[in-house]
């Protein structure tokens, strides 16, 4: 594993700080050994061919792969903000308000807009409605859709665009003010011009929020990412910034991988 | 090609005939079955189309629809007419012709007046097995689809629950009545001498008796519940599993719990699925005997279930009269003749549009929701 080590310099300011974790499904691992650190207000990119672990390394970092199971962490911790996650006495709901997450494909509920946004405040007994309008009215501006929808906040969710559905999932995401938003390959869905404006987004969205992102689409982790990790067969082959690890690769996997001489 | 003229037959096509008798044979079977259930239809709605239905507005006999049931009276008065009145008819008749002489007089049970008894019952037979039933029936899908591991032992609980789907109806009517009607506790101060165990409670005097709920609605509706669960369940299980799981996953990465995000997330969504296939189940509620027969019906019933009672629970306990073992009891208990058949096949009709209203209303309901809800 090649880490760059300006990075390690950092470390006091990771958001995420992942050690030695190794993953399992039932007795398949899944993930080896993964040691990151992640620093506060960056996007981070997590590349690599399918099946290396990029998702799984994401949901490991707000617990949603308890869901399934017979998944358990097997060694190595994640801490965030200093906090080890998987301590017995998390308060796992809190946990998730506080990492967001978007999925690849959009998934808003059958119901108005606005409810969509609103649905984690809601969780968290906020009844009143002057919050919960400028909750979502925040929201929405802040994932770049108040302009389109304002005047349908009402309608439907499912009336959206598959750009827009995503973006509202992105509302959604950051109405509960989380710190952290997790996006596994929220671009997959969408077409180049809609990824475009979730690209345009994500630069905004990082003032306030950590991000971490999965992609399969190199030249998107060039375009959003300042740091980007290679992953392969559930190992961290390589993490570094993005310009550097996508010109001057260290390690031969990476170069081929960057170069699409892969295999 | 050597000899492409071979390509070319002569005569009839091979396996001709056969493919003919075969094709003829399984059409016949298929029309034959069309013509018997078009002749029953057809027997039921013309015997019993009249009954219901008269020339003038509202062009349905209400008297049918909403009298109580009684005994026929037939009777020729002085002037050789024949009269066929209805018990409370007849006895006002012969008050007001108490001079007069009445000839061959005769009786039929069961075949006067209306039958808004039968109807009340199956209402309320209906209503409440569905509301026992769903609420069961939910709960246990819910905790199939969404909280028990999908290990074998869960898997051998499903298929027991789809095998009770096969027994026959006449043994839930036997378990409801071994189970409800004699064995289940009940509290009361006053335990009846066939009670199986008594338990004291120390509250005053009451005493924990497994004495069962004797014939009543409440042990007609658990029984026709059970009849119907594995339906509900399963029905429901589908419907909760076609819930898309990115809304769990959505929900779950939002910090809902477990159980708001089945209520919020995907209960809601699956209800639809859940209430048009159990509105399938309601007509077979609705049509069942032989559940109800030694556990909550009876044949003759002088009120109406919720008329003269001490008070609303006692309505529970009570016994009902329904469409179906009303229609058993004309057909089975009283000697057929001309003076029967409007009471006969006139239920018959009723109960036929019943149960075709309430499949067709299934069908709307499903393809409307259907449109709705789509994701």
């Amino acid at each position: 594993m090649v880490i760059d080590q300006t990075n390690q310099a950092s470390a006091p300011s990771a958001a995420i700080r992942i050690a030695n974790l190794s993953f399992a499904y039932h007795t398949k691992p899944a993930l080896h050994d993964i040691t990151l650190d992640l620093s506060a207000h960056q996007i981070t990119a997590l590349i690599g061919p399918s099946g290396c672990g990029k998702s799984t390394l994401l949901r490991c970092c707000n617990r949603i792969n308890e869901r399934i199971a017979g998944a358990h962490i097997t060694a190595g911790s994640i801490h965030i903000h200093g906090i080890d996650i998987n301590r017995p006495d998390i308060d796992l709901q809190e946990l998730r308000r506080r990492v967001g997450m978007v999925f690849q494909k959009y998934n808003p509920f059958p119901k108005s807009i606005f409810e969509n946004v609103v649905f984690s405040l809601r969780l968290s007994g906020i009844r009143k409605r002057s919050e919960l309008d400028e909750a979502a009215e925040a929201a929405l501006h802040a994932a770049a859709l108040w302009d389109e929808v304002k005047d349908r906040l009402h309608t439907s969710a499912l009336g959206l665009s598959g750009g827009q559905q995503q973006r509202l999932c992105i509302a959604r995401a950051i109405a509960s003010q989380p710190d952290i938003l997790l996006m596994d390959e929220p671009c997959a869905a969408l077409d180049p011009i809609a990824t475009l404006k979730i690209e345009e987004l994500l630069h905004q969205l990082k003032q306030q929020f950590t991000i971490v992102i999965v992609t399969h689409n190199m030249a998107q982790a060039t375009r959003c990412a300042d740091h980007t990790a290679f992953m392969y067969l559930g190992k961290l082959i390589e993490f570094a910034p993005t310009l550097q690890l996508f010109n001057t690769p260290r390690h031969p996997q990476t170069l081929a991988y960057v170069t699409g001489s892969f295999g | 090609m050597h000899n492409p003229e071979s390509l070319i037959r002569k005569g009839l096509p091979k396996g001709h005939l056969k493919d003919r008798l075969v094709r003829f044979s399984l059409g016949a079977v298929t029309y034959l079955i069309v013509v018997i259930a078009a002749l029953l239809f057809f027997k039921i709605i013309k015997d019993g189309a009249p009954v219901l239905l008269t020339t003038k507005a509202p062009y349905v006999d209400l008297g049918f629809l909403l009298d109580k049931n009684e005994t026929l009276h037939v009777f020729d008065d002085a002037q050789g007419q024949r009269h066929q009145l209805a018990a409370s008819k007849y006895s006002a008749y012969v008050k007001d012709h108490a001079s007069e002489t009445i000839y061959n007089e005769q009786t039929f049970s069961y075949s006067g007046g209306g039958i808004i008894g039968p109807i009340a019952g199956t209402v309320l037979l209906t209503v409440g097995s569905m509301v026992l039933a769903l609420f069961f029936g939910v709960s246990a899908a819910i905790y199939l689809s969404e909280y028990a591991k999908q290990s074998p032992f869960i898997h051998a609980v499903r298929l027991a629950i789809l095998n009770l789907a096969g027994i026959p109806s006449i043994v839930f009517g036997l378990f409801g009545f071994s189970v409800f009607v004699l064995a289940v506790p009940v509290i009361t101060s006053t335990p009846s001498e066939r009670s199986l165990l008594t338990l004291p409670l120390f509250i005053g005097n009451a005493v924990l008796s497994f004495q069962g709920w004797n014939s009543s609605l409440l042990a007609g509706c658990a029984t026709l519940a059970c009849m119907i669960l594995p339906v509900i369940i399963t029905a429901s299980e589908e419907s909760l599993r076609a819930v898309p799981q990115g809304f769990r996953d959505a929900a779950l990465a939002m910090g809902a719990t477990r159980w708001q995000t089945i209520r919020t997330c995907v209960l809601p969504f699956s209800i639809p699925g859940i209430l048009t296939s159990s509105l399938l189940a309601i007509t077979r509620v609705a049509g069942e005997t032989a559940p109800i027969m030694f556990t909550a019906a009876v044949a003759a019933k002088d009120d109406l279930p919720w008329q003269s009672l001490a008070n609303p629970f006692d309505l529970l306990s009570s016994q009902v009269q329904a469409l179906p073992y009303h229609i058993y009891t004309l057909a089975a208990r009283i000697p057929a003749s001309e003076y029967t058949q409007r009471a006969q096949y006139g239920s018959v009709f009723v109960f036929l549009i019943l149960v075709a209203s309430l499949s067709f209303g299934s069908m709307l309901l499903r393809a409307k929701l259907r449109s709705k809800l789509k994701w």
